[in-house]
């Protein structure tokens, strides 16, 4: 349980996961999984669903406990961290939050802020100035006076990572900010979080769904299925055809994003497989083993296990109904 | 993509971040004051203190408005002195701190789950206060105060059930809370019948009363207890509210933000139920002040967030408002207060069930 008794004397990254064992109600999603962020980039989590990188960031953000091992920040265990001093290091922007009804930007945004407010300290020149950098930096300074509930989901988005901005934090942890965005705003909000980064060092941890959009933005790819790391590093060393099969059961061809020149992930399909008859594209940029093109029972089975880790991340379901649910009137 | 094209020019920038209220900053103290909110509760206070006063003139013996503010403080005749000091006064003291209470834990209810049907009297937490004093009353016909025992413990031990059985995973969610107080409500209506039928028939007409909510009879005793009880909780309160905020935006934000979720909505359900089941120790289960007075405080306040002490106030109003008409409409006969009370709320219920059911949430 002690993770600081394991901890290496050269403690060069901020946050890192040490040999976890993370669940809920005593379903294990992730077992023994050890991660380390690295400090000042960009580290992209992805996975298909119900593969526990939620369940990961959220370890990562002291939002779950772990069963087994745990999560060390600045050489500290993160439970053993006051909740408020933990805020002051690390922000956080989770799957769904509530904008309560006729909230302002402005007022949402200053909540931003909590962490480094006390009784009687609620309002400073800093806490002013840090949520209008937060509003400029987001570009919704002119949105300040607009109650949140009015505006576009794109909008909304930026306002909350506004929020999380105005924490000021070096450690930024998002999770899956770009779900339920167009691909505009998911490119916009992206945008963002690589100008956060370049701008002021910051560490950002975000889980996407989007792999080409990962590969473009990270400069740290984490790819996760099982609940279990399956690689780790750089986008190019990563996203091979080999290990999106691995990791995703799905057939695909990996080329070069013509204007990032990062991995780009084209999908085959059924339609299109070998084993449907289809032709198969040849040219792909990295030659892997996938190569002899045969779609084998294995995806079935895949498809499976999908569907069992879609019970076990059943709370995160629960969570999503019960947000809408829980605001009737922000839709 | 309305905001990406728009790159932000110096022009653009308002000089003032557009915040309302005041913000007031010395060297060890910075706020933001909302002067709307204060006076609304000045307004409120004003409006419950001239109900109130209105209320003590009238009765089986009138006595003038003038004579009774002269009575409180202290210079009135000897006749006015024992109904208005003996009588009224206490009861309309007592309405008051009642309606502040529910008001208060009926809006830490409504916020804590995100949904305006929480409130204490409807999840069944009046509903289990009224077990425990019709068991006192007709299982052991204990005297007045034995009963506001068990209606706290009624109350406390119904929201324990109430939340034991809401929790899943991860934490108690609203609708779940708002389904299972609902059931729990029916069932602890269930036992108070059972108690009555077989209950003395003196005993049925003292529990009946008592089940409606009746301020009929306070005394200054009621106002002691009560009013230190509210003298604890509402400081509490109002020291919560920025914990109460904070969880309005998720329980996750609340915890990014440095809130420590578990112990904030622990103590935040303990304020709550105290408040509610004293309330109910005193005056009875009155139904609704709790239910309606937070979402007409959020109305009139129109800020965002919980507004707790506003809701105080709002259902102090109502209570004392509904008192007043419950012992007028029908006159000389009166009317319990929990009557007019639910006249008040069921309508607004129901609206805002239709309301919800369109929006598809509960």
């Amino acid at each position: 349980m002690d993770a600081n008794s394991t901890a290496p004397p050269v403690q060069t990254n901020r946050l890192r996961a040490d040999g976890v064992r993370l669940g809920y109600d005593g379903r294990t999603v992730v077992d023994d999984l050890s991660f380390e962020v690295p400090d000042g980039r960009i580290t992209a989590i992805i996975g298909p669903n119900a593969c526990g990188k939620s369940t990961l960031l959220r370890a990562l953000a002291r939002l779950l406990r772990p069963d087994r091992g745990g999560v060390v920040l600045d050489g500290e265990n993160i439970h053993r961290l006051p909740t408020k001093e933990v805020a002051r290091r690390l922000g956080l922007l989770p799957q769904s939050p509530i904008s309560p009804e006729g909230i302002l930007v402005v007022d949402l945004v200053s909540r931003g802020r909590t962490p480094h407010q006390r009784l009687f300290q609620q309002w400073s020149d800093g806490d002013e100035a840090a949520v209008r950098e937060a509003l400029e930096a987001t570009h919704t300074i002119d949105l300040a006076d607009r109650p949140v509930d009015q505006l576009s989901g794109g909008q909304r988005q930026r306002v909350w990572i506004a929020m999380a901005i105005a924490q000021q934090t070096d450690l930024l942890l998002l999770d899956e900010p770009t779900t339920f965005l167009d691909i505009a705003h998911q490119v916009d909000v992206l945008d963002l979080v690589d100008q956060l980064n370049s701008d002021r060092g910051r560490t950002v941890v975000v889980v996407l769904h989007d792999l080409n959009l990962a590969c473009r933005y990270a400069h740290h790819l984490v790819a996760m299925r099982d609940g279990a790391i399956v690689a780790s590093g750089r986008p190019e060393e990563v996203i091979t055809e080999h290990s999106v099969r691995e990791v995703f059961g799905m057939d695909c061809v990996v080329t070069t994003d013509p204007v990032s020149h990062t991995p780009l992930v084209v999908p085959i399909g059924a339609r299109r497989s070998p084993a449907a008859g289809g032709d198969r594209p040849g040219s792909s940029s990295v030659p892997t083993s996938a190569d002899d093109g045969r779609v084998n029972h294995d995806d079935g089975d895949l498809v499976d296990g999908d569907l069992v880790d879609g019970d076990l991340v059943d709370g995160d379901v629960d969570d999503t109904t019960d947000d809408t649910a829980a605001a009737p009137v922000a839709e | 993509m309305t905001v990406l094209e728009r790159p932000p020019t110096a022009d653009s920038r308002p000089d003032q971040l557009p915040l309302r209220g005041w913000v007031v900053r010395s060297r060890r103290v910075s706020m933001r004051l909302d002067p709307r909110r204060f006076v609304v509760c000045v307004l409120l206070a004003a409006a419950t203190v001239a109900v109130g006063c209105w209320s003590i003139s009238v009765g089986d013996f009138p006595i003038p408005i003038s004579d009774v503010i002269a009575t409180v403080f202290g210079s009135g005749s000897e006749d006015a002195e024992f109904i208005v000091r003996t009588l009224r006064l206490p009861r309309a003291i007592t309405g008051a701190l009642v309606g502040l209470a529910f008001g208060i834990s009926g809006a830490i209810f409504q916020s804590l789950a995100r949904n305006p049907l929480a409130s204490p009297d409807i999840i069944g937490f009046n509903s289990g206060a009224a077990v425990g004093a019709v068991f006192v009353i007709v299982i052991l016909g204990g005297s007045s105060s034995q009963v506001a025992f068990g209606a706290v413990s009624g109350g406390v031990l119904t929201a324990l059930l109430v939340f034991g059985l809401a929790i899943k995973g991860r934490g108690v969610q609203a609708y779940r809370l708002v389904l299972v107080g609902i059931g729990i409500g029916f069932a602890a209506t269930a036992v108070v019948d059972y108690l009555i039928t077989r209950a003395e028939i003196f005993d049925v007409q003292r529990a009946a009363v008592w089940l409606t909510g009746s301020l009929n009879g306070r005394s200054w005793d009621d106002v002691r207890t009560v009013g230190l009880a509210l003298l604890v909780l509402t400081p509490l309160a109002v020291l919560m509210q920025r914990w109460l905020d904070r969880l309005e935006l998720s329980d996750d934000v609340a915890a990014g933000l440095g809130v420590p979720v578990g112990r904030a909505k622990l103590a935040l359900v303990l304020v709550g139920v105290a408040l509610a089941a004293l309330a109910v120790a005193a005056a009875g289960p009155i139904g609704f002040v709790a239910f309606v007075a937070g979402p007409i405080a959020r109305r009139l306040v129109d800020t965002p967030g919980a507004a707790l002490i506003p809701a105080g106030f709002t259902g102090a109003l109502v209570t004392v408002a509904a008192d007043l008409a419950a012992r007028r409409v029908l006159a000389p006969t009166e009317l319990p207060v929990g009557i007019l009370t639910a006249v008040i709320g069921a309508p607004y219920l129901l609206w805002l069930l239709s309301r919800q059911g369109r929006t598809g949430a509960l």
